[in-house]
């Protein structure tokens, strides 16, 4: 069934045609973030939509030329705010390609578990809104709980919750408590229960599916075309996943399915974020199962890597290093790499120029937002209103990372 | 991607563009080309169609500025999927003649990150459907990514920075 609705149409000159235009955003409830679009509206059709970004934009890649390596790491917070933590890691592992640093199977275990619980968070925050775009509050807030149990991971970790500057470059900036493993492995059995609750709800629900099949959807030569990455591109039936492609972390040690949609419509889109979730607790399991446990949570780069405060106090050399990293003069090598990860949607790369000084030449980021929303008014071109906004939810553009 | 590839590939760049790569490297286990501006269109389009080299999907497109502060650049980083195998361009022109061809006919996903770079570099891409500006506002009239505009207020002696000279 085509979303398309029949009109009438009169005989040519009888009526005079006119399109109205819509200002949907900046600030709009519906769009979850500050997204300004200006529709030309056909009745509730869209004829054409003009996106206008850049609302929240704070010069990251200027302010990063500004700052010593692991004061970025709060930059890249900001960029996907639903799941900081894969940022965080991605920022702290390109620096390690480029200082040539390998870290501990631990830390890459530690990582893991990090990032899916982040990827979780994030495709929770995502489905569970698509489920408020087309009417149904329950579940959203049935499952957000889960996501704080999640954020009380982090804070267990790093100490806060949102923008969590989570690890250091070379590692973690402390052995995980016995509180955290519990935390995790508490999540690990009760989530599974969750998660199947929230899909009862949505996945073979009629008006649901009536709802999102069909809408909004985008052919694997456009999202190639369009560069898309992610869910979204796994949603048209590419099984391009990063972490399968070019495994980091040791990402090659775990035993997952990436998950492929067939349309690239809501539905699909809506469906790959399930199953990666379930994907993301599986690869959980593992790491907390085969974590190596006599190993360091940290590699040994001192000039990077802050050393205790004990030895601050009581060791010449630890002062030095101290001094050097929090007054930001550690010198890196020169040199020119990129580096990506496996964000929340979509490969998130780090194209990173040093000159050898204490600050990169060149910082840019490749977000995966910014990239696949130039799609969205060749999507949304001839459907109706409503279900634009629940095509731009499913397809989970982040302000942050849009605008950087 | 190994060092065998490399060469192969920069056999064939050599091969079908006698006169356009101008340098080659292969760090951090990242094959990169420096292409003439005059023949970039032309590559790229060669490493996209070529069937053997397909290098179909534009991962990334961003602006430089080389140190000495008179040239710009343009970086592409482009990737093979079914392969898996990823290339890095790079092309460097005179700032005060920055013009270099558009690649939205070739991947229509680089329109926005065009309009990025010529919003902080102040690049023109020929050929381009909509080039404005993109994350900064339309009245502005500087390339803030450029180098020649400092982070911080010049004007203000406070944070001069003595003992460690920043």
């Amino acid at each position: 069934m085509s979303k398309k609705p029949n009109h009438i149409t009169p005989p040519a000159d009888t009526i005079e045609k006119e399109y109205s235009i819509l200002n949907l955003g900046p600030t709009h409830p519906a769009t979850h973030g500050i997204f300004q679009n200006i529709l030309k509206m056909d009745g509730e059709i869209i004829h054409e939509a003009e996106p206008t970004v850049g609302y929240i934009h704070r010069a990251f890649e200027k302010l990063a030329e500004r700052r010593p390596y692991n004061q970025i790491t709060p930059i890249t917070d900001r960029l996907n705010y639903c799941s900081s933590p894969i940022n965080n890691m991605g920022w702290h592992m390109t620096v390690e390609k480029l200082i040539g640093c390998t870290v501990p199977k631990r830390v890459d275990y530690m990582r893991v578990i990090i990032m899916e619980l982040a990827r979780i968070a994030d495709h929770l925050v995502c489905n569970s809104v698509v489920g408020v775009d087309t009417g149904a509050m329950t579940g959203f807030l049935y499952i957000f709980q889960w996501r704080e149990k999640i954020y009380d991971i982090y804070e267990g970790i790093c100490g806060s919750r949102l923008t969590t500057n989570i690890g250091r470059i070379g590692g973690f900036e402390r052995e995980w408590s016995s509180d955290v493993w519990d935390k995790i492995n508490n999540f690990i059995k009760e989530y599974p229960k969750a998660l199947k609750e929230f899909a009862n709800l949505l996945e073979r629900n009629k008006i649901f599916m009536d709802r999102t099949i069909n809408c909004g959807p985008i052919s694997a030569k456009m999202a190639l075309d369009y560069s898309f990455t992610g869910p979204n591109l796994r949603a048209a039936g590419i099984d391009y996943d990063v972490r399968v492609a070019t495994p980091y972390s040791s990402y090659q040690d775990f035993d997952f399915i990436i998950p492929i949609g067939q349309s690239g419509d809501t539905y699909d889109r809506f469906m790959v974020r399930q199953e990666e979730m379930w994907q993301s607790l599986k690869i959980i399991e593992q790491a907390v199962k085969n974590i190596p446990k006599d190993q360091p949570f940290h590699a040994d780069v001192p000039e990077f890597y802050l050393p205790p405060k004990e030895e601050v106090y009581n060791n010449m050399e630890a002062l030095i290093y101290h001094f050097k990293i929090v007054m930001g003069e550690t010198e890196v090598p020169k040199g020119e790499v990129y580096h990506s990860v496996e964000g929340g949607n979509g490969e998130l790369g780090f194209y990173l120029v040093s000159d050898g000084g204490r600050t990169p030449y060149r910082l840019h980021f490749r977000r995966p937002c910014f990239i696949y929303y130039q799609a969205y008014p060749e999507m949304v071109k001839g459907i109706m209103l409503s279900d634009a906004i629940i095509t731009m939810s499913s397809m989970n553009v982040i302000a942050g990372e849009l605008d950087a | 991607m190994n060092e065998n590839q490399f060469n192969k590939l920069k056999e064939t760049l050599r091969v079908s563009f006698p006169e356009a790569v101008l340098s080659s490297d292969f760090t951090y286990q990242f094959p990169a080309f420096t292409i003439k501006t005059d023949n970039i269109y032309d590559v790229l389009a060669f490493l996209k169609n070529d069937e053997e080299l397909n290098f179909h999907f534009l991962t990334d497109l961003t602006g430089f500025q080389t140190a000495d502060e008179k040239q710009l650049g343009v970086i592409y980083h482009l990737h093979n999927m079914p392969k898996n195998i990823r290339v890095r361009i790079r092309t460097y022109f005179d700032i005060n003649k920055p013009e270099i061809p558009s690649v939205t006919s070739l991947w229509p996903g680089a329109n926005w990150m065009e309009r990025e770079t010529f919003d902080f570099y102040g690049v023109k891409f020929n050929g381009h459907p909509d080039l404005r500006r993109i994350l900064n506002v339309d009245e502005m009239d500087i390339f803030p990514l450029r180098k020649e505009y400092p982070l911080e207020d010049q004007t203000r002696d406070d944070k001069n920075d003595k003992m460690f000279g920043r």
